[in-house]
This record gives C-alpha cells, structure tokens and sequence, in this order.
C-alpha cells in the first residue's frame, strides 16, 4: 500500500489501522472501508423487527378497480403491515405478468386497523339516544312507539337534525342501536311505506358478500337500493347507447397486446397503479403512447406525445380526429379491412328514413320491416338494410325484434346468410337532398342550443319514405363531402372556419392541427397494419361532464370506424369505477333476495338524490335549454324536474318512493274496489287521485325517511352537491349560498312548495370503520370490521381473478362485519316486526327493463306521454311495470340467512339467459349446510360471509363451468351459433371459496361477460360479438353510431358530436371563467382522481399524509395564483354558489391557466379550517358542485335506451363547474 | 492483484417508474414506523426537477458528504479529515437540521369520534410528532411531489446548475421524472469512512453497508458524510439508522421490501462481481466524467473462466457464481450499458443504478421536427424530449452528455425494432447496427426491460452461513426488541403522539380487547 493511497493524517491513520488488530473487522488495506461479517449481535434488531408469526391472504374492499391480492403479516395477534402477493397464474412467457399488484394507499391500509380514527363502538347521537330513551319510557318500553313520537315530532325533529355533524356522538350498546334502527324502519314500512327505507352502498365487486349482505336485507323487508355506478358518473352513459352494455373493457394485460395506446382523461399511474407497468412495458414492444390530458399529467411522463386539450373539449379533437380518418381511410382510400368491420358489427349500413323540415330534410328514423310493410312478429324492432347482390331493402338478423319471441329462435345473430350490406348510397347518378344537421360550437350567445350546418345525402326512395343510411349520414356529420352533394362541406384541415377539420378543432382545444391530423392517421393506420390493435384508455377526465356521452361517442366513433373493438389489443377501455363483479350471477341473487322475492325495488341514485336533496329547486335551466334549434319541441316549458316526472310515469326510469301512498295499502284497496292491485294502479293513476311520489318530491309522505349507508362516504365523498344534502336532507348547517329558480324556470309538473323542507330524513345510519363525514353526520354509526377482519370474494376488471379476503385478526373492540350487522339487524327487525307487521301485500313498480321483453315496449323511440293521452296507460308497456309482493315481515332473519327456492323454481335470469340451478342448490345444500324449520327449512345455509361466498361463486358461471356452459348452451339456441365451446374446457371447474383463499383464481369464459378466455387469451370485449356473431343487445344489434330516440333527436346527438361544457356564465348566472380582479380569480373546478387516496379512503391515512401536504389543498397554475397574489402553500377559499371550501393552494407550472384542481375527494375531517367569514367549517371537494340532469340519461322502453340498474339513468357528473378562488387570511381556525 | 467480491447491487429504471410511492410506504411499515425515525424514509421518491429529501441534498458545497481528489489527486473526505472531523464530533455544522428534512407530524383524530356538541363538524388538526403541539404543515418528505411548488422553488434544485437556460417552469416547457431513491450500499462508502466509532460496516459477503447498533455512539459523521443522507438519526436512540437493503431478506433469497412491492417494476436486484482492490483507484481517477466508466470496469464478468477461478479461491460459492451469471444488473449495467450510478462525481462508487427516463416531446419540436407523411417515423428524435438531456447528465454522469445520450438512443432503438416484430414484419436490422448492437441484443433487452418475471427480476443466493446461527427468516423469540411488545412497553414512550405502528403493540392489544379506549380521552365517550 503505497502512502498516496492513505486518505488520512498519519496520526489518525494510526489509530484507525491500529483498531483492525482490536476487533474481527476487515479494515480494507488503504483505510477506506470496514469489512465485517454479518449476522452479528449488531444486527439483531432488524432481524426481529421483520420477523413475524404468519402471512394472511386478504385485499382492499375500496371502489379503485384495483382488487390486488395481499400478505398481511401478523405478529403476536396484531396486524404489523402488508405487502403485495405475487402469485397471479401467468399471463403466459410472452407477456409481463401481474405481480405484484398494489399501490401506495393499499400499503398504508394497515394503518386503519389500531388508528385512533377508527370506529371502535356503536355511537347515537347523543340528544337523540336521550330522546328516545325517554321516549322509550313513556311508550311503557315500546321501541316503535317510541321512535314515532320522536319521528312524528317536529320539535323533536329539529332538536337532532340540527345537532347533525356537530359532534356529540355517544356510545350505545349494539343491542340498543340496532333496535333504533329497527323501530325506525317499522314505523316507517307502516306509516309510509318500505319504499321510504333505502340502503346505498356501491361498487359490490369490492367486497361482494359486504355488499350483499345489506342489499339482501333492504331488498327483503321491500326497501330501495339506490344504484351508484351512474350516481358516481362512472357510468359512460355512451356504452348502453352504443352497445347495450353497461361497460364491458379489457384487463389490464391486454394493454400490452395494442400497438397504439392513446390515453385520454385516464392518468393511468395513479388510478390504474397496479397495472401501469403493462403500458410502460408495451412502449418496448414498439407500442406508441399518445396522452390527451389538459395538465402536464403523470401519465404524461410516459407519452411519445402530449395532446393537452383544454378541459371539456375532448368531443372536438375526438370530432377532428374522426373528419380525418372518415376522408383518408373510407373516402379517399378504403380499407377492406374497415368496411367489412362497419358492414357486419355496425349500424352503419342500416337504413335511416329522412323528415322534411323547412326547405331541407333532417334525419328521422331506422327504417323498418314495418316500414317495409312486412307482416312479422316484432316488425317495428327490425330495421333494414340494402343488400348489395338485389339492390333491394332486406331485413338481416340479429336485430332486437329476433331477442324476445319464439319466431326468432336461432335467428339472433349477425351471420348476414349471403346478405351484402350496402354502406352507402352514393354513386355518380344517385339522387341527393340537403340535410339539416345540429352544430353546438357556435350559436346564440348564452344558448347551449349552437346552430345549424347544412350537408347533404344520397337518398333513394322507399315507399313514401326518402331514405339513405347511417354511413351517409354520418360522412354529412363529420364534413366528410363527395362530389355532386348539396351543402355545406369541410374544406382542407388547414381550415379553422370549417366544423370538424383538424384546424376547427384547435381553436377550441389549444392542440395543433397538425398534431391531430398526424395522430388520426398514426392511429387508423395502425389499426389497418395491426389487425384492430389501436386502443384508447378512458377515464373520468372525459366522463364526469354534463355531456360526456356525447364525448364518448366520439371518441369511440375511432374504435369503430378503425375496426379496433372487438380484439385483443384495441377498442376502448373505459376505466372509472368500473369494478367488474365477475361471479356477476351469484351476486345478484344475493344481493337483492331474488331467491325469496321478485322484483327488488331499485332506484337511480342521481335522480333520487337530485329530488330529495331539493337540488331541483335550484335548477338555472330546463330540458329546452339543452335542445338544438331543429328539434319539435318536445322539451317546451319542461324543467329538468318536470323530465323526470314524465320519465317516470312512462315506465323508463325508476322513482322511489314511488306513489304517494303506502304501497301496503294498495292491494287492500283494490281488493275493496273489486279490481286486481294492476288495474287499480292504472286507475287511481290516470284518474289523477293518486300520483307518484316524483311529482310531488317534497310533501312529507314522499320524504325518504331511513337510509342505511355501508361501504360508502356519501357525505363526504361521491355526494354532489353536498351542502344541499346537509341542508334539505339533514337538516342541519350548510354553506349554500345558490338561489332557487326563479318562477318561469320552475317545473310545470311537479309540485312546488312556497317553503322548502329543511330535514326530510328521519334516521341516518352509517357503518364504517374510520370516522368520515358519513359517520359525524350519522344518527346511529356502527363499528364495521376492516378488510383485513373478514372473510368475502373480490374481482375487477384490470385482471381475469377472483380472490379472497380473509381474516387475518377478529374483528377488535366491538367491531362486526358488515354480514354479521345485517344478519344480526335481520333478526332485531323480525323479532319486533313479526308481530307488528306480519303479513304485507306490496305493489311494486319497475321501469320497462334492458334484457327483458319490456324494453321492446315503445318502438321507433317514439315519446307516447299517457298522461297527456297520447296512448293507453298500459304497465309494462306505456307505464311502470306493476306487481305484487308478499312480504311476512316476522320471517326476514329466516330468509336472510337462507338461500331460497327461487333458484331453481324460477331460475337466475341474467342479460337474459334462464337458468334453473337445481344442482347448484344440492351442491350447497352439502357444502353451506341446511337450515332447520321454519321458512328456510332444508334450504342452503348463508349465515355467514363464508357461505355467501360460496353461494356466489356456485351460482354463477365464471366461478362454475357447468353453469357457464349451460348458459351458452341457452344463448346458442336463441343465437344459432356455436358458443358453449369457449366454456367447455372448464366444465367440471368450480371455483370454490376455498381457492380463492389459498391463491387468486382464473375465471372461466361465461355468456355473462362479452369476452372470451378461452385458451388462457386475455379478456378484451365484445370478442364474443366479433368472432361468432353474437349480437350486440342493441336495437340493430349492432354497434350504434346513429340514435333515433326523439328525446336523442331534441337535443341534436342522433350522431357523434361536440358538446362544450355548459356555459354557465351563460345559463346559471355564474361569473365568467378568466374573470378576475386583485383578490379573486374564476377558474373551472375539476376534481380528478387523487394520487394519494381513493375517494375519500386513505386521504385520512397518517402515511399519505405525510407523503402529501398534508391537508386539503387546490392545484392552480402560476398564472392564476400571481393575479390574486397567492404562494405556493398560501391558504385560500374558492367559493361558488353551491357552497365554500378552505383549502391550501399548490401552485405548479403543470397546471394550464384557467383550471383549478380540487383532487377527490377530500373529506372535512383532516386539517380543515373554518371559513373566515362564516366560521363555519369549511366544505369537501363536492360542496363546490351540484347535480345537473340530462333528460336523454332518463329515456327508456326503446331497446339498449331501456332501464337497468347501474346501467342507464342520469349521471353525477359535476366538471362543468365554475368557482372563485380568493386568498385568505393566513390566519386559521379549527 | 485482484480480490473478488460479491456486492448485491439494484438498478432501478426510472423509464418505468410511476412516481407511485408503494415502495416509500411498504417500506416505512415495515422498517421506520416507530419512535425516533418519524421523519426517516430508507426508501422515498423525488420528483424531479426538485429538491429532494431532505432539501438539497445533492448541493455537497454545503453538505460536503463523499469523497474528492486533493491537491495531490489522493481521494479525501470531502468534510475533511477525521482528525479535523473528530474535533468537530460535538458540533457538527455539516448535519441537516430537522427543517431540511421535514418536521413530521399526526393529527388529534380522536376528535373525531370524541367530540361533545359544538358549533360545526369537528375536525382533526395537525399536530407536530416532534413536540406533540398544534402545527401548520409548512415541508414535508415529498413537497415537491409532481411539480407542486415547482415555480418558486423549482430553481433551488442542484442539479440546474449549468443548464439553467434549458429549463423553465412554464406550463408548456412541463416535465417531470421520479427519482426513488435508497441507500447506494457503495463500494466506497464515505459513510463508514466518516465513522468515528467503527460501528458501520460493509459485509463482506454480500457489500450490504450497515450500522452496528451496539457500537454506534451517535456521533453523526456518517449522516454528513453520505452525499446522498441515507442515512438517518434517531433522535430517540442517539443511534444512526439506514437502509439494511432487507437483509433479513436478502439472506434467504427474498428480494427487498421495496422490490418486491414496485408495481412498477421497475427494480433489479442481482450480483456483481467485483475487483475489490481497484475501487480507490477507481474511485481517484481525476476526471468525474471518467467515474463512470472506472466503475464499470471494476464490474468483472462473472461468465469469464479467470474470473471464476479467482471468484473460488476468493471464497465465493459456486452458487454465488451462478446468480452472478444470472445478474440481471449486470445485463444492464455493464452488457447493455442501460443503467448508470447516481451521481458517480460523489466517488463513492454507488451500487444502485439508473436507467435514465425518455419522455415525451416537445411539441413545437414535434410539428416541425416530424415528417408527417413518413408512417414509420413513430418515435421521437432524442433531440426532441423535453427532458432536457443534461439535466440527465447532471445526474447520472457528471455531466457527461453523450453517455446518457447512447442510453437513451439504445432504449429508442429497442423500440423501433420491435415495433416491426410486433406488427408481424421482419425486423429492421440496421436500427440494432445504428447504436452499435445486434438485433439479438436488442431483443433481450426488451425481454429484460418489459417481461422479466419475479424471478428473472429478483436474482438472489441464499446467504452460506451454515455455521451461523439464527439466520432463519423467523428467529426465536419476534417480540423482545426496543418498543416491541415483549418490552411490555418498559420502553414506550407515553408522552407526545405515538405513530401507530409496530411500536405500540401493546397499546394497541389492550385497546383491542378493552372495552374502553386505552390511553386515549374520553371527552366523547359514555356519559
């Protein structure tokens, strides 16, 4: 060692080297580095603090579409931490496999389990529990009298329902909560009706038996379910419209399998954590990765190219991209490839008939066999096309009118039999009309209703009728001309004055022409070279507008014309909230008691919270504002109210509660007037004695009055419009600053009180096991057990699995599953029930139904208002749906706890396939074990999670081969074409509850889902449509570009088209967005998915906190920050009609000028202050917004626009919003 | 003269990372949620451009951890020499202040459920972890996370100087990269150089730096001498605490807490082999831009027979050998030059390697700088990306341009050239000739990047402590350690919030089975 090499003085050189003779380490030769040995004393404490007793299986019941699996590690009988499991069967050797899945919020969720934020107890509210303990008393012990005379009390009313959210809660025993609750919900099903008892809890794939467990029991007693997928305006409203599925979509491996990835308001790092290593590992394979987002977004990190539309105006790059793909790959070159996709699994070449209006003509309606003159059954419910080889009209199958009845057995396909669908009718001596067709880029300043564009059409004639086809039609819409057609035509893409060109689009999107016309091509081109493998990710980012399905539309207009949908590798893939409860089967029958009792009542969340929190009231604009100029005035003097009013008594969308009477009473009555409970309906109806409850939303016989919320944070999360929730709902504080409609804006039907009710809910009662804003406003708050402290099944739709939860602890302190709160509540009320209500006769309503032969109940989507008498009041046709339910109210804990005979004597019924599973309930009657006695005697037992579990995975055909197979077996007699082989090969494998605990399993191909796994291929949708030519359950049964409801028609989207976002400025009164002075600024509010929480779970965890600010906090740009003077971490207030939230301010150069982010959701119970002038509390991230009803979300009884729970109704959509932003005093209280 | 050892080494490729956070959290459960390391995080990830945990860590004129050349070009502590720094042992002027991390905090949850009738909803403030008062929330371990702040902070990032004319923090000029960050576990660790006690170590075995808890005697030379402050100080302990690299792990074949858990996947764990008596010549050349290149060449080849030979006589187990062959990170270090140190001007010859980020382009650059008719031209010129490249350099190479360059020009290339395969068309070999490789390379490299399964990820020996005892993942007794629940919380510290954790176990047992809230108020409770 030379001495250069000492890198010391010598004298310490000397002491250190001297230490290498005292001690076993390797002191390296120059000094430099110690080498030791490891495995010594010195490392002990590490070693014991990984070391741990046993590793649990479990996962996260949140609403994320994550559903990974977990180790949790167990220490001496305490839950330490987690980490990710990592044995997912394969993906196969050529694909990047799903280990490990989980995310940062997942990580943390430990954390929940001994945090001082946990629900450890059942609280009262303390002046209530008084009251009713008093009460209890002077009813010599009677729960129900007791809870009547504080319920029917209005002082007593005001006492709680001003205490709401204020603190105060007290412990009761569960015995005495749970009997509160009981007596409120009998008073209630006897004084009202059990339609005013609902329960709300979403998203049942994450937690399938959790959910089940309440719905079972609300469904049971004759209670209302309230639907949330469309609630949370994750429903893309455009899926039903376009293919008759709620959402179908790929897993996330199949990302891996495109070739041209474009995401587009889906920031998949943060809300697709655990999957997007599939689209960083794709760009290797020489996939390219295109982002449209209006901030510098993480996902963007990963893009070869950034699109940063401005917020809202997806639907017009979407519209551009569309012009450009019509012109180069159908117009100007055709792509064999593309025209034979649009031929076969497209309405495109479908007739449509034309309507003369003023000096041009407009697009009708599809053509008919009825049109057509041809006597068959369902004639109205098939439309026709031009077969090339005649000439001549021809009605293919495959089209809604072949679904329902016997004559088209084997016929619902697309096998076009010869049939050569003719696209266009375009030639060199064909006759031509203008069309006038809708345009809303421009328009009367403060109208939504835009304008008018004039294009043109080959046409020939058919009887009477001028028709052409869907394909015509559309070229018209996107500006796509030919030579020789009357109208107004798109010029070169350079020209911005023209609608759709790539230059139109980047005055209202800010992104290059240039770059759009390039990515167009890049991505049809693609498809072309790839065989359909161009995808687009979607998200909430271009979902939660007003008129998100008129965006997606558009966007999905490019999978389409691309022939992308339908293979692996392509097509849209729709990610928000969309859990998929694959054992889909099993569930349902659970979930709504359809083994005991037929049919569930179910209501549209959206609509139900927009009445009954009086949002309704506060309406700016009604269904005419929305209306394009070349519409008939369908939408005249009808406020959005009035909309639904008439939605529901047409039988297309539910309402809830439904009549103004006691549904109880209704058998009885009938009985006394010598009619059946149907005919008396219709008469009270159509007589005006009696009227449904949506006519009259706030007389107190139609308040909702006990609402049960589990699994869920409706009040400080997914409820928009929070502070008219606080307010009208519960009566308690609220920051609403709005003013109500004024009189010529009010609705014409539905009933207006001078004097809003203030407090309409009698009993709020949440389970949970953290303290939310859900918990501090509820009446009676439960402890509930965590994930990690149950036994229940989760799927999704990022990967093909089914895995289990499990118990790694008992649930501690007193502390139950939500399964054992609903058995146990179950026989609270059926003990004090049995003899109070005893036997009941209920009519229930249902809207004309998806899937079922009532949604062919109104054809040509003609609007026939019975009440106006434009037709008879006939239900199931004209009117709801009408039947009569017994309900023994003693036997509700015996049913509960049961499975019941409904299995296999009606059968499950799902998309319409009927299956009696006799061998499915022997198979559980071993497995679960019988009942004993009683109602349920000999029947499977389901009296605990494990055995609900068990239920589900059996019943249905993803967990049950010969369920599956049995299935297709059913549709291939209705199709005639072979489908039972994609599920054969799994035909003796039952998944049972006990694999999904020991690993994640793989499900089996089922007709319950539109994809296929066959061979271990991974799932990608409407595979099954694409391959053997099963339809789509659409009018045409085909994919849909063109719409011809007369409602669709009002409001201008029969086709693909660009909506802006509202214009509030314009239509509310709202300041203008831009508009600021030196203490305030007006910017659009947007509430995207945040990285550090999901919803409002986790944003309460000390970890995420910590990697956080810490607080509630608004993203702005700089811009907007230095016109008000505002730093970064400066405290501000934004505020808005709807109401005011305190928050932080993150000012960042990734923000555009204009846009603020609030990120969902913050709840108000981490770090918020009060608000400087109210000294109120501040708001969560939705006190900023409200509902807004679309009134085509409410159309029903026309085929794929019929209603289904979660599948059609309006949304929750709330990005439309505008808000000020002013610094406060830094200065803050708590 | 070469002496061969065998250092576990990661490379993490920042191409792939989401920013996600998962391996700071597991992370922290796992090793740091307990008293005294409230603020510690082993593990963290840093948005970049920004300033890092704690706060401009990388600026060594003021923090001088590492090493530098002295006048002589003799490799020095760049705090100085150990006399000098033995004087300075009871004021430490090089140490990050709490500040410079962050002052870590909790709120009053109980509140929540507690709270008696009041005038509006209740609400959990924050409260300092340090001295248990009301706090505002003014920094924390990730303030910058995704450019918040970024425009008045954005220029106190080190890593601008030189290139402060390439970046600007303006909306249309955005980008961003994570940078997740661990112990480097060096092979010239300054850290247990600056140690005055001898209490931190470099295994022999396996090159994990650690501290000896028992020698420690928190003098905190190692805290100012890392040029990365990995590692930490107990405040509770008076003891330095830092990435173990799992080694309870690591010992049994299992990867790291923070490796497993990436859902990025984004990490390898495998080995090198190393010529241990070339690192202080390595680590001494003069030129910083040449580090880079010195440390690749102290990576031996674990496939060359004289490198076997000498790995056997050196003591390492032929099963050692294997996994050496088998080391993903040196595929990507060394065979495919894909992954680079961490700032190699620290000279501390890091074992944590970066694959640096492509990203997307600027779009002014993509309207002019693309030929819109050409099809085939899907990829962006490297010229185009609106990281700009020196940034990059400042990084991972000194400032070393063209070597991140060639990095970034590989990744391209693999792209490319699999797209053809992709689209079923014979691929073009002329792009794999273009950066200097063969088709073959190019495809394993893809096979490396994107589908390497756990165990292609993860190439882990069992540790050959035959002899040793207690080397099973779950030694005799879990629970007697400091604050763990056979302690009966002799040790739990009463006073001041309490981080829910592993720590109080006990606290937590009871209240599992109490009926009333233990050690908590009752303001709400029962009444």
């Amino acid at each position: 060692m030379s001495t250069t090499n000492r890198i010391d003085d010598p004298i310490v050189d000397g002491l250190i080297s001297a230490r290498s003779f005292l001690t076993r380490s390797d002191v390296s030769p120059d000094h430099r580095v110690v080498h030791e040995v490891g495995g010594r004393e010195g490392d002990i404490f590490y070693r014991d603090r990984w070391s741990h007793d046993r590793i649990v299986r479990s996962t996260h019941g949140v609403n994320c579409t994550g559903s990974c699996s977990w180790k949790v590690y167990v220490k001496d009988g305490i839950i330490t931490w987690e980490t990710q499991q990592t044995d997912y069967p394969s993906v196969g050797p050529d694909s990047p496999e799903y280990e490990p899945r989980g995310c940062p919020r997942g990580a943390a969720f430990s954390w929940y389990t001994y945090s001082p934020t946990r629900v450890r107890y059942p609280y009262v509210r303390g002046v209530l529990l008084e009251m009713y303990r008093a009460a209890k008393i002077a009813n010599e012990g009677d729960p129900v009298k007791a809870w009547a005379a504080i319920a029917d009390d209005e002082e007593s009313r005001r006492r709680y329902h001003s205490q709401r959210g204020r603190g105060g809660l007290v412990r009761a025993s569960w015995d005495e909560a749970l009997e509160i609750v009981a007596a409120a919900q009998i008073h209630t099903i006897a004084k009202f009706g059990p339609d005013r008892v609902a329960g709300f809890s979403p998203i049942p794939a994450m937690s399938m038996a959790s959910h089940a467990a309440g719905a079972r029991y609300t469904s049971l007693i004759g209670g209302t379910m309230l639907s949330f997928y469309d609630w949370y305006a994750d429903l893309p409203i455009a899926s039903p419209q376009i293919w008759g599925d709620q959402t179908d979509v790929p897993e996330s491996a199949d990302w891996w399998n495109a070739s041209y990835l474009i995401m587009w308001g889906s920031n998949i790092p943060t809300t697709r954590t655990p999957d997007a290593h599939f689209m960083t590992e794709a760009r290797y394979k020489g996939q390219k990765v295109v982002t449209v987002s209006p901030d510098y977004a993480d996902n963007t990190k990963f893009a070869d190219e950034w699109m940063p539309a401005a917020p809202g105006t997806d639907g017009a790059l979407a519209m551009a991209m569309g012009h450009v793909i019509l012109k180069e790959f159908y117009v100007q070159r055709q792509v064999p490839m593309f025209m034979d996709y649009s031929r076969r699994f497209t309405d495109l070449p479908f007739l449509v008939s034309l309507r003369q209006r003023e000096d041009a003509w407009v697009p009708d309606r599809f053509v008919t066999a009825a049109d057509l003159g041809v006597e068959e059954d369902a004639a109205e419910w098939k439309p026709a096309l031009i077969d090339g080889r005649t000439d001549a009209p021809v009605i293919p199958h495959g089209s809604i009118g072949f679904r329902h009845n016997e004559s088209g057995m084997g016929k619902w396909n697309l096998n076009l039999d010869g049939i050569e669908p003719v696209l266009s009718l375009f030639s060199d001596n064909s006759e031509s009309v203008a069309v006038d067709l809708p345009r809303f880029d421009i328009g009367d300043a403060g109208s939504e209703q835009g304008s008018i564009i004039r294009r043109g059409v080959p046409v020939r004639r058919i009887g009477d009728r001028l028709v052409t086809t869907v394909y015509d039609l559309l070229l018209a819409q996107y500006g796509v001309g030919r030579v020789g057609l009357p109208g107004e035509w798109a010029g070169e893409y350079g020209d911005a004055s023209s609608l759709y060109t790539p230059a139109w689009q980047e005055e209202i999107t800010s992104v290059p022409a240039e770059t759009v016309t390039r990515v167009a091509r890049e991505f049809a081109l693609n498809a072309e070279q790839s065989g359909g493998r161009s995808m687009i990710t979607l998200g909430a980012g271009t979902n939660h507008w007003y008129h998100s399905d008129a965006t997606y539309r558009a966007i999905i207009a490019l999978v389409l014309l691309t022939g992308c949908q339908g293979k692996n590798g392509g097509g849209w893939a729709h990610y928000v909230g969309q859990e998929k409860a694959r054992p889909f089967t099993g569930w349902a029958q659970l979930a709504f008691g359809l083994d005991w009792s037929r049919p569930p009542r179910q209501m549209a969340g959206t609509s139900y919270w927009y009445l009954h929190t009086d949002q309704w009231r506060y309406d700016a604009f009604g269904a005419d504002d929305i209306a394009t100029p070349l519409g008939t005035g369908q939408f005249a003097g009808k406020s959005c109210a009035d909309t639904l009013a008439q939605a529901v008594r047409m039988g297309w969308t539910p309402g809830s509660p439904t009549f103004d009477r006691n549904p109880l009473t209704l058998a009885g009555d009938a009985q006394k007037a010598g009619l059946s409970p149907a005919d008396y309906v219709v008469d009270e109806l159509t007589s005006g004695r009696m009227k449904f409850a949506v006519e009259d939303p706030d007389a107190p016989e139609n308040f909702p009055r006990v609402l049960t919320v589990w699994r869920a944070n409706l009040l400080g999360s997914s409820g928009k419009g929070n502070e008219y929730f606080l307010h009208h709902l519960l009566g308690t504080d609220a920051a609403l600053a709005a003013e109500e409609s004024p009189p010529e804006k009010r609705p014409a039907d539905v009933v207006w009180h001078d004097e809003a009710p203030v407090g309409k809910l009698d009993l709020l009662v949440s389970l949970d096991f953290r303290m939310t804003s859900t918990g501090l406003f509820s009446d009676v708050l439960l402890p509930a057990a965590t994930w990690y402290e149950k036994y229940d099944i989760a799927s999704t739709d990022m990967h093909p699995y089914i895995h289990a939860f499990n118990a790694a602890i008992a649930p501690p302190w007193q502390a139950r599953s939500d399964y054992d709160t609903f058995t146990r509540l179950a026989e609270v009320f059926s003990e004090m029930a049995g003899p109070r209500l005893g036997v009941q006769t209920d009519v229930v309503a249902t809207p004309l139904t998806h899937d079922t032969p009532t949604e062919i109940g109104q054809p040509g989507g003609r609007v026939l208002d019975w009440r106006a008498g434009e037709c008879e009041a006939i239900p199931g046709k004209t009117m709801p749906s009408l039947a009569v339910v017994t309900r023994n109210y003693g036997e509700i804990a015996e049913m509960m706890t049961a499975l019941g005979p409904n299995v296999e004597n009606l059968g499950t019924v799902v998309k319409g396939v009927t299956l009696k599973q006799q061998n499915s309930v022997d198979y559980l009657r071993t497995m679960n074990g019988v009942a004993r006695g009683g109602v349920a005697d000999g029947r499977p037992l389901l009296k605990t999670a494990e055995q609900a579990c068990e239920t589900i995975l059996t019943l249905s055909g993803v967990s049950n081969g010969a369920i599956a197979v049995a299935g297709f077996q059913a549709l291939e007699a209705r199709t005639g074409v072979e489908l039972a082989d994609l599920a054969r090969e799994h035909e003796g494998k039952q998944i049972t509850f006990a694999d999904t605990q020991s690993r994640p399993q793989s499900v089996i191909t089922s007709w319950e889902w539109s994809g296929s796994e066959h061979g271990g291929r991974r799932y990608s949708p409407f595979t099954i449509n694409v391959e053997r030519g099963k339809p789509w359950h659409t009018l045409t049964g085909r994919q849909h570009f063109f719409i011809d409801h007369d409602w669709i028609s009002e409001v201008g989207e029969c086709f693909p088209t660009y909506r802006p976002p509202l214009n509030l400025a314009a239509l509310a009164g709202y300041p203008t967005i831009g508009e600021h002075g030196e203490s305030h600024v007006v910017v659009r509010y947007l509430t995207p998915h945040s990285k550090w929480s999901i919803h409002s779970e986790y944003q309460d965890n000390l970890f995420m906190l910590a990697l956080s600010r810490g607080g509630p906090d608004i993203w702005m740009s700089k811009e907007d920050a230095e016109k008000i003077g505002v730093k970064d971490n400066d405290w501000i207030e934004a505020h808005n009609r709807n109401g005011i939230v305190v928050a932080r301010a993150v000012v960042s150069h990734r923000m555009p000028e204009g846009t603020v982010y609030m990120y969902h959701a913050k709840d108000r119970t981490i770090g918020v202050p009060r608000v400087e002038k109210t000294g109120k509390r501040g708001g969560i991230h939705n006190s900023l917004t409200r509902l807004l009803i679309k009134p085509t979300h409410l159309i029903g009884g026309y085929a794929q626009l019929s209603y289904g729970f979660n599948y059609y109704g309006p949304t929750g959509n709330q990005r439309d919003e505008v808000t000020t932003i002013r610094r406060r005093s830094q200065e803050v209280q708590y | 003269m070469t002496r061969i050892m065998a250092q576990v080494g990661m490379v993490m490729n920042l191409d792939k990372c989401i920013g996600c956070h998962t391996c700071s959290v597991t992370c922290k459960q796992t090793w740091t949620n307990r008293r005294g390391v409230e603020y510690v995080w082993f593990n963290n990830v840093e948005t970049r451009p920004g300033q890092g945990y704690p706060r401009r860590y990388e600026d060594q004129e003021r923090w001088k951890g590492g090493w530098q050349l002295n006048r002589r070009g003799a490799l020095r502590l760049k705090s100085g020499g150990r006399l000098k720094r033995l004087a300075s042992i009871f004021s430490n002027p090089k140490l990050p202040g709490l500040d410079d991390y962050y002052e870590p905090w909790t709120y009053d949850y109980d509140t929540l459920i507690s709270a008696p009738p009041m005038d509006t909803v209740p609400v959990a403030r924050p409260k300092s972890m340090i001295t248990g008062k009301d706090m505002e929330i003014r920094w924390g371990a990730n303030w910058d996370d995704d450019l918040g702040g970024a425009t008045e902070n954005g220029h106190k990032d080190p890593m601008l100087k030189g290139i402060e004319d390439q970046v600007s923090f303006e909306f249309e000029k955005a980008f961003m990269f994570y940078l997740p960050r661990i112990c480097e576990h060096c092979l010239n660790p300054s850290c247990v150089a600056s140690c005055p006690s001898g209490a931190m170590y470099k295994r022999s075995e396996d090159g994990i730096v650690l501290v000896d808890q028992d020698m420690c005697r928190g003098w905190r030379m190692c805290v100012s001498g890392c040029p990365y402050k990995k590692v930490y100080f107990n405040h509770r302990t008076g003891k330095a605490e830092k990435c173990t690299l799992c080694y309870p792990r690591i010992e049994v074949g299992q990867p790291t807490v923070c490796s497993e858990t990436c859902v990025g996947r984004l990490r390898y764990l495998g080995l090198f082999l190393y010529d241990a008596d070339k690192v202080l010549a390595a680590a001494s050349v003069e030129n910083e831009q040449d580090l880079y290149e010195a440390q690749l060449d102290l990576l031996l080849d674990p496939n060359d027979p004289d490198v076997i030979e000498q790995a056997r006589r050196d003591g390492i187990a032929e099963d050692w050998i294997e996994a050496a062959q088998k080391s993903p990170v040196y595929a990507l270090a060394k065979k495919y030059r894909l992954a680079l140190p961490l700032h190699p001007e620290y000279r501390t010859m890091p074992m944590v390697w970066y694959i640096p980020p492509l990203s997307p382009v600027v779009d002014a650059l993509a309207n002019t700088g693309h030929d819109a008719e050409d099809q085939g031209i899907l990829f962006a010129a490297i010229e185009a990306m609106r990281i700009p490249i020196g940034y990059l350099a400042n990084l991972m190479t000194a400032g070393d341009v063209a070597v991140v360059d060639g990095v970034l020009r590989r990744l391209a290339a693999m792209r490319s050239y699999m797209r053809d395969i992709n689209l079923g068309r014979d691929p073009d070999e002329s792009i794999a000739q273009s950066v200097g490789l063969e088709g073959e390379d190019l495809y394993e490299m893809y096979r490396l990047l994107a589908i390497a399964k756990y165990e292609h990820r993860y190439v882990i020996p069992a540790a050959h402590r035959e002899a040793a005892e207690a080397l099973e993942e779950t030694p005799g007794c879990s629970l007697d350690y400091d604050g763990g629940p056979g302690m009966q919380g002799a040790h739990v510290d009463r006073k001041g919030p309490i981080p829910v954790s592993i720590e109080s176990f006990h606290l937590a047992k009871q209240r599992a089975s109490a009926d009333q809230h233990a050690g908590l108020p009752e303001a709400g409770g029962e009444r």
